[in-house]
């Protein structure tokens, strides 16, 4: 989709809420930590990000667990999960490994892809460091084009802001198709407005239009609009056909296997009860 | 909702007939475009300060800390002083939780089992040998971990390590190991089994490799305690008291920096033998510095780590406590188990300028470092017959300072090489229990766990058997 701001919906956290989300006794209302217990959840979250973005301090600040958080990118190398209730609905959140991209080139890159695309997440929070957001933007475009149920958390305003930097996050909201939320986590600042955005995705309040990128040359965007339209032929329902199109001409052996299997279909199923699990397979011995 | 099979294999055919078409460097522009937009995306969303390049602190602590001359020297420098504050600040602690828990509980337990009839046996089971270990360990780990683990943590918050790995990441490409080896053995100063599994950083199945058979040489928690008390009871007695605390220091960040070397040469040796192969290149990102949250960090790493590695060292403590009770106590013979087996193992601790005490520790340390010197004291008061109030064979000798340690230490027949070569068996044996498993579970193949666990025992043998020699050709 090209560049049109003025067309594009605005999805905006409902302001409703604005008055009552600064009242102490409102948060504690609303948000459940639940720690490991993750009986019965109804939807499913990821958690998206570079490394060193303060994914671990999200994740803990919503699950009340206290996974150690370091300043240290790859601090995060497996998958944690927890849960929290927040409006009534029951949450499962999985904290993904931090990566710089999700062309499955390492085990880590791996684990977070397979789990955005088979894990089926009903929403994908992808943390963004507003200090680096140029390098942060790179994730968050290949995770939109995957996934159109995403909420965007800026994290590390405070640094943002000791560093004199302002990020205006309704014109970047407006320009992605996805809500983006400021958010300090370490300081518990904005997980109130997020929690908001998440529950309005997850239950189809704020619908996204995920912004995907334009392809400039004229040779690959023929070839690409000849596979999309067989992809989408094949499978309607799919909202992704292009990224598909694109990794299976980039030549991605995973997401080629899924076609054979016959696994694509089932992409964007809406929270399927029983999430694929993505184990890290065991290191293939050499020599 | 499947598509039919035809039709998938029609896309898939599809997909490789236009591959052929876009040709080469179809993925790069595909990057390019996508870094095009977000470079786009980020200008139009963020605002810049007008103040034109003012000091940049981050910047200036960061040419000093990877600086090419004061790197190194501040690096060392650095883990000094937090060994240091370890070393001088968990005396008084310690010394505390043994009184309390040694000197004082201990013969209040004796004497309440004694007044509900228990057996002798039970309650010297139960109190001399499960109770006292566990109280030993307490003691002699908690106030060193209590004030090591916060201090590392707040170095880690604060974005120090990655510098560390930067300053070293040249040096391992040399060895001809992955650059982001440096970071999985900064996780392995604090636990190998963590250290191993930091190790999916590293895209590359032969770096890995190297990264995980090495990372036993990175000093974890479990060795960290009987690095510190050995060189504070040995090595800090040779020099006068003002001096104590920071020779002793000196010599733990010694042992470490051996620990750093052996990793460079053990992986140099590893990338031109059996694990031959190009070094991949990578991109390191430097964190900016933040001020860590002094108190979450104090309380997360009190509760992360040293609750968890204590409670680890309880865990075990407790069943090896009552099975070097049983081993002092049942007698073959005229002789306990126990010195049996001390007997059988001391000609070969001997040669390594060890003793049979301390091998016979080892072995029943596997399951965890953390209770080596615990059961290097039970068993030194076995054999010497010395023991504290009211305690028996295999009875835990109340140290109430360093000084009694080295009295009995030296009428258990310890010297310097002993002592010294205790702390290099330490660094360079092979990995715990956990730690082998970890590595069978990210390799999955007994091969590599065989070669992880052993070569390090190899090593260990090897270096303090020429230690030993060159000590006695020289210093008689």
């Amino acid at each position: 989709m090209s560049d049109q701001p003025n067309t594009t919906p605005i999805p905006i956290q409902q302001p409703a809420s604005e008055v009552c989300a600064t009242c102490p006794a409102h948060s504690r209302a609303n948000l459940l930590k639940l720690g490991v217990d993750m009986t019965d959840w109804d939807y499913v979250v990821a958690l998206a990000g570079n490394p060193n973005t303060g994914k671990s301090t999200v994740f803990n600040a919503l699950t009340g667990l206290r996974q150690h958080t370091g300043n240290w990118p790859g601090k995060t190398v497996t998958r944690a999960e927890g849960g929290f209730q927040f409006g009534g609905q029951r949450y499962k959140i999985v904290d993904l490994p931090g990566t710089y991209s999700l062309l499955a080139t390492s085990v880590d890159e791996e684990v977070a892809r397979d789990f955005i695309l088979f894990g089926q997440p009903d929403v994908t929070v992808i943390v963004a460091d507003a200090t680096r957001l140029e390098r942060n933007l790179n994730l968050v475009l290949q995770v939109l084009e995957i996934t159109e149920r995403a909420v965007v958390c800026l994290n590390l305003m405070d640094e943002a802001r000791r560093h004199n930097l302002t990020v205006d996050d309704r014109r970047l909201a407006r320009d992605l198709g996805v809500p983006v939320v400021p958010t300090s986590a370490r300081r518990g600042e904005g997980l109130q407005e997020l929690l908001q955005a998440v529950d309005d995705v997850a239950s189809g309040r704020t619908v996204c239009r995920p912004h995907r990128a334009k392809v400039q040359s004229g040779k690959l965007a023929h070839a690409l609009d000849q596979l999309t339209t067989q992809i989408q032929a094949a499978y309607p329902q799919l909202s992704n056909a292009r990224w598909v199109a694109l990794r299976l001409l980039d030549g991605d052996e995973a997401i080629a296997d899924a076609l054979r299997r016959g696994d694509l279909g089932d992409l964007n199923k809406p929270a399927a009860l029983d999430p694929v699990r993505t184990e890290v397979l065991p290191l293939e011995a050499v020599s | 909702m499947s598509a039919p099979s035809e039709q998938r294999e029609g896309i898939l055919q599809l997909a490789d007939q236009l591959r052929w078409e876009v040709g080469q460097g179809f993925h790069e522009q595909l990057m390019e475009d996508l870094y095009t937009d977000a470079a786009r995306l980020a200008d139009r969303a963020v605002t810049r300060p007008d103040v034109k390049e003012r000091f940049d602190l981050d910047r200036t602590i960061d040419r000093l800390v990877t600086s090419r001359i004061w790197g190194f020297p501040m690096m060392i420098l650095l883990f000094m002083l937090v060994f240091w504050i370890t070393i001088s600040g968990a005396n008084v602690p310690s010394a505390f939780l043994s009184s309390i828990l040694i000197d004082q509980l201990h013969p209040i337990l004796k004497s309440a089992a004694a007044s509900i009839g228990m057996s002798a046996f039970l309650s010297g089971l139960l109190i001399d040998g499960m109770y006292l270990a566990t109280a030993w360990v307490v003691s002699v780990m908690l106030p060193p971990m209590a004030i090591f683990f916060p201090l590392f943590t707040l170095l880690e918050d604060f974005g120090y390590l990655p510098r560390v790995a930067f300053n070293l990441d040249n040096i391992f490409k040399k060895s001809g190991a992955h650059g982001k080896q440096a970071l999985s053995m900064m996780m392995g100063f604090g636990c190998n089994a963590a250290g191993v599994v930091a190790t999916r950083v590293i895209d590359s199945p032969r770096e890995r490799l190297i990264a995980i058979i090495t990372n036993n040489f990175a000093l974890c928690n479990g060795r960290w305690p009987t690095q510190i008390l050995i060189a504070t009871v040995f090595i800090g007695a040779l020099v006068p008291s003002y001096l104590a605390g920071l020779i002793s220091a000196l010599a733990v960040v010694g042992i470490a920096v051996l620990g750093v070397l052996l990793t460079f040469l053990s992986s140099w040796t590893l990338s031109r033998t059996v694990l031959r192969g190009e070094v991949s290149t990578f991109s390191l990102e430097l964190p900016p510095y933040r001020p860590p949250r002094v108190l979450q960090t104090i309380y997360t790493s009190m509760i992360d780590r040293t609750m968890y590695v204590l409670w680890r060292a309880v865990v075990f403590a407790m069943p090896a406590g009552a099975l070097i009770w049983l081993c002092a106590n049942v007698t073959i013979g005229d002789l306990s188990i126990a010195q049996h087996l001390i007997n059988f193992l001391n000609p070969a601790g001997i040669l390594i300028g060890l003793n049979g005490v301390i091998l016979l520790a080892y072995v029943v340390a596997i399951p965890a470092n953390e209770i080596v010197i615990p059961t290097v004291l039970m068993l030194t008061v076995l054999v010497t017959g010395m023991s504290g109030q009211g305690a028996g064979a295999g009875v835990m000798f109340n140290a109430q300072s360093n000084a009694d340690l080295l009295t009995l230490l030296h009428a258990g027949g310890w010297t310097l090489l002993t002592a010294i070569n205790l702390m290099l068996f330490s660094l360079i044996h092979n990995p715990c229990s956990t730690t082998i498993y970890t590595i069978y579970k990210e390799t999955g193949s007994l091969k590599w766990t065989a070669v992880a666990a052993l070569m390090p025992l190899l090593l260990g043998l090897t270096v303090t058997f020429v230690v030993a020699q060159v000590w006695r050709l020289f210093g008689g």
